[in-house]
């Protein structure tokens, strides 16, 4: 199996990475096959699928109907069945329609069959914002599916993630919601809209290996050693996070979660108990975001070893506004500022 | 046409409480009357089917018409055992329902010739997505009694490990997949199912029930999508029993049309059969394998039936509808219609249906008893580990410290 940094290895975008994840997946397994809403002969409409069709036949890689609910709820009979289906939802905000097969179906099936059926789908769906999309195309409803029990919550931060998430999520024995941060699809973005795009070209982490490799569901990574505070992060706002940290000038460590449920308790608590401090950053709303469960976890755990209250930098809890898009989304200044009050003096 | 004004139109009902049961509205065609196309035929020049009410069985007894089916006494046999082995069985668990044995019951009486005849005629690879009046599924297929109760009892020895409601059963190995409280959302798993057996190139056949209420439900509308166009070899079975608790048929639009024929707007060829016709639903039944068989993919059927009782042992239907419109039901008891032809076919008399009734109550009775020696609810159940299991396929960090705080351990 190809290492980071053989010849093998190439530069990706988020895109392509997800891309190369699905085709590996075709290549290797025939009970995986991936549907949704423009996803065939078009190849999605941000590229994730393109050329998957052309490469491994139309019955591996269909078009779906506008039916969210159908295609999740025909995912789940196709997984009763032995298949690995993959099916995308073209934007996180339109997979409300589907709630129920999720949250009655999904998330319940192994449970109340006694273990005699489950639905092993893997759910991917483009969420976040920074892309002036509006209320239905900019939101983040990771909450409202890591309240759901049965249900795993995994988000990237980058393409070599993001391709070995998408591998392990479907190769996963329960059903998995992947929320792919289409802000970063092209490129890192850390919360500036002033300064000039990149793109994943020379970064590090979007060095992706050809062929089969997975990262583990539930295993966060430490983005920036540091010992004064602990910044949670997942998706877009890892990078936001990193120059938030820069900007503050403080000695934060930056845990990346990469997946909310299951969740790498350990890491998290190892951390706040060094650094004393914690500050949760994520785009969605505050109020019950997941950000709360964080906090509530890291005061149980590390109550003693706590030197300031636990900040949570989100969007704002009002719907996702247009021309407000960056007096919502919570930028790099924001999470400084937080940073500085939680290492004030007591 | 002259303007006449607006008024909103809310649909009631022919009759309340108080007043004499009338079916005068309903239109029912005499048997042999509805036509038989090939099952080949195009799903276009099948629009008036739905319309129709296949029937095999007439007033009498008689097997007559095109939708005769080519079955054998014994078959024949064979579902009458397992229509009156869940009718029993029914009446005996409701009992042990009031008796304070368990929470909850449903009874499917009335509509026991839909599952058994199905049951008797898919093979043993295919699959029913079930709704929660099919218990004549399992019974056709020979389900340990004993496992019904302890299920029902959500006892130790129950299969289901106490976690779901008293009939909401999972039977794999018997083709039967797991029920849920909600409505609508299996009959898109049975479409899924069916696309994954056509992927795989396998001949299995996926069948899927909704009763008549909830084919309002966006699921219903989203799966007959997902079985047109992707021509999944299915059945997708209505059962529409009149009622949906308190609601009669007509608040789920059964006034302006049938629910078969909500098939011609999918491009689906629908089927309206006599559901309480043992002959007619294998007839239609057959008629659409041969369908799924041939590359047609999949059909829409109607079981115009009746739900004799209350739609749990929470409701009394005396509150909503006429008390004696059951026994007025024109398309009678499934039972008595079978028990009737088999016996005017000099199959079956008085003196074997006796015997039969006495022989299956005594089993209800014994499987009862078994379960009864386990545990009734709350009197026992399975270990409180097994609440922490089959959340995920291994419990999470949150899962072992739970049970751990629960003592369970």
């Amino acid at each position: 199996m190809p290492e980071k940094g053989t010849a093998a290895n190439s530069s990706m975008s988020m895109i392509q990475a997800l891309n190369s994840a699905l085709d590996t997946m075709l290549g290797q397994d025939p009970d995986t096959l991936i549907f949704g809403q423009d996803i065939g002969y078009f190849g999605g409409v941000f590229r994730v699928t393109e050329g998957l069709q052309a490469k491994h036949g139309a019955k591996r890689c269909f078009d779906a109907p506008i039916a969210e609910s159908a295609i999740i709820g025909a995912a789940i009979g196709m997984a009763a069945y032995g298949l690995r289906p993959v099916v995308e939802i073209q934007f996180a905000d339109y997979i409300l329609p589907a709630f129920d097969q999720l949250v009655s179906e999904a998330a319940r099936l192994r449970y109340r069959s006694g273990g005699q059926f489950w639905a092993p789908i893997t759910v991917r769906t483009p969420y976040g914002g920074g892309i002036f999309g509006g209320q239905t195309h900019s939101q983040s409803p990771e909450a409202l599916f890591a309240h759901v029990t049965g249900l795993k919550t995994v988000i990237p931060s980058n393409p070599y993630d993001a391709k070995g998430l998408l591998i392990a999520s479907i190769e996963d024995e329960d059903p998995v919601i992947f929320l792919e941060p289409k802000r970063i699809y092209n490129g890192p973005f850390d919360g500036r809209p002033d300064v000039a795009l990149k793109s994943w070209a020379g970064h590090p982490l979007a060095e992706v290996p050809a062929g089969h490799y997975t990262v583990p569901l539930g295993q966060a990574a430490i983005r920036r050693e540091g010992n004064d505070v602990t910044v949670l992060a997942y998706g877009t706002m890892v990078h936001v996070a990193a120059a938030g940290i820069e900007q503050s000038g403080i000695d934060a460590e930056l845990i990346d979660l990469r997946s909310i449920v299951p969740l790498d308790i350990e890491t998290i608590v190892e951390s706040v108990k060094k650094t004393g401090r914690c500050v949760i950053l994520h785009e969605a709303t505050r109020f019950s975001g997941f950000g709360a469960e964080l906090s509530a976890l890291v005061q149980e755990r590390c109550f003693y070893h706590l030197e300031a209250p636990i900040e949570r930098v989100c969007g704002w809890d009002t719907p996702y506004p247009h021309a407000f898009e960056w007096d919502y989304f919570p930028g790099p200044g924001r999470l400084a500022a937080a940073l500085a009050r939680v290492m004030e003096p007591a | 046409m002259p303007f006449r004004g607006f008024e909103l139109h809310i649909p009631a009902p022919e009759r309340r409480p108080g007043e004499r049961p009338s079916f005068d509205h309903l239109k029912i065609p005499p048997a042999g009357a509805t036509p038989r196309p090939s099952p080949s035929t195009p799903a276009h020049e099948l629009r008036e089917l739905p319309y129709g009410l296949a029937r095999v069985l007439d007033d009498a007894g008689n097997a007559v018409g095109p939708w005769k089916p080519d079955i054998d006494p014994e078959t024949l046999r064979r579902g009458l055992k397992a229509m009156l082995l869940t009718r029993i069985f029914d009446e005996r668990l409701f009992r042990a329902h009031r008796q304070g044995k368990t929470s909850f019951y449903m009874k499917s009486t009335g509509e026991e010739a839909v599952s058994t005849a199905q049951s008797l005629l898919l093979g043993a690879s295919d699959m029913c997505f079930p709704t929660y009046r099919v218990l004549g599924w399992l019974m056709a297929r020979d389900y340990p009694l004993t496992d019904l109760v302890n299920q029902i009892y959500s006892n130790a020895r129950d299969p289901l490990r106490g976690r779901q409601l008293p009939i909401l059963y999972s039977a794999r190995d018997y083709g039967f997949y797991s029920i849920s409280g909600n409505l609508g959302t299996r009959f898109a798993h049975a479409v899924g199912w069916a696309m994954a057996s056509a992927y795989r190139g396998d001949s299995n056949i996926a069948l899927g029930y909704i009763g008549e209420g909830s084919t309002a439900e966006g699921d219903f509308h989203e799966t007959l999508t997902f079985a047109s166009v992707y021509h999944a070899p299915c059945i997708l079975c209505i059962t529409n029993n009149q009622w949906a608790i308190s609601s009669y048929s007509g608040i789920a639009g059964a006034d302006e049309t049938t629910f078969a024929a909500k098939a011609i707007g999918y491009g689906l060829p629908g089927l309206r059969v006599d559901g309480n016709d043992f002959l007619a639903v294998w007839a239609a039944t057959q008629w659409s394998i041969e369908r799924a068989q041939a590359g047609l993919g999949a059909t829409l059927i109607e079981f115009f039936t009746y739900r004799m009782e209350g739609h749990s042992t929470s409701d009394d239907p005396t509150r909503y509808r006429p008390s004696d419109e059951p026994v007025e039901w024109p398309l009678g008891d499934p039972i008595e219609r079978l028990r009737q032809h088999l016996t005017l076919i000099a199959e079956w008399d008085d003196a074997r249906h006796a015997a039969l009734v006495a022989d299956l109550s005594e089993q209800v009775s014994a499987a009862v008893k078994d379960a009864e020696a386990v545990g009734t609810l709350g009197k026992s159940k399975p270990p409180v580990t097994e609440m922490f299991e089959g959340v995920f396929s291994r419990p999470d960090w949150r899962l072992i410290e739970q049970r751990r705080e629960a003592g369970a351990e």
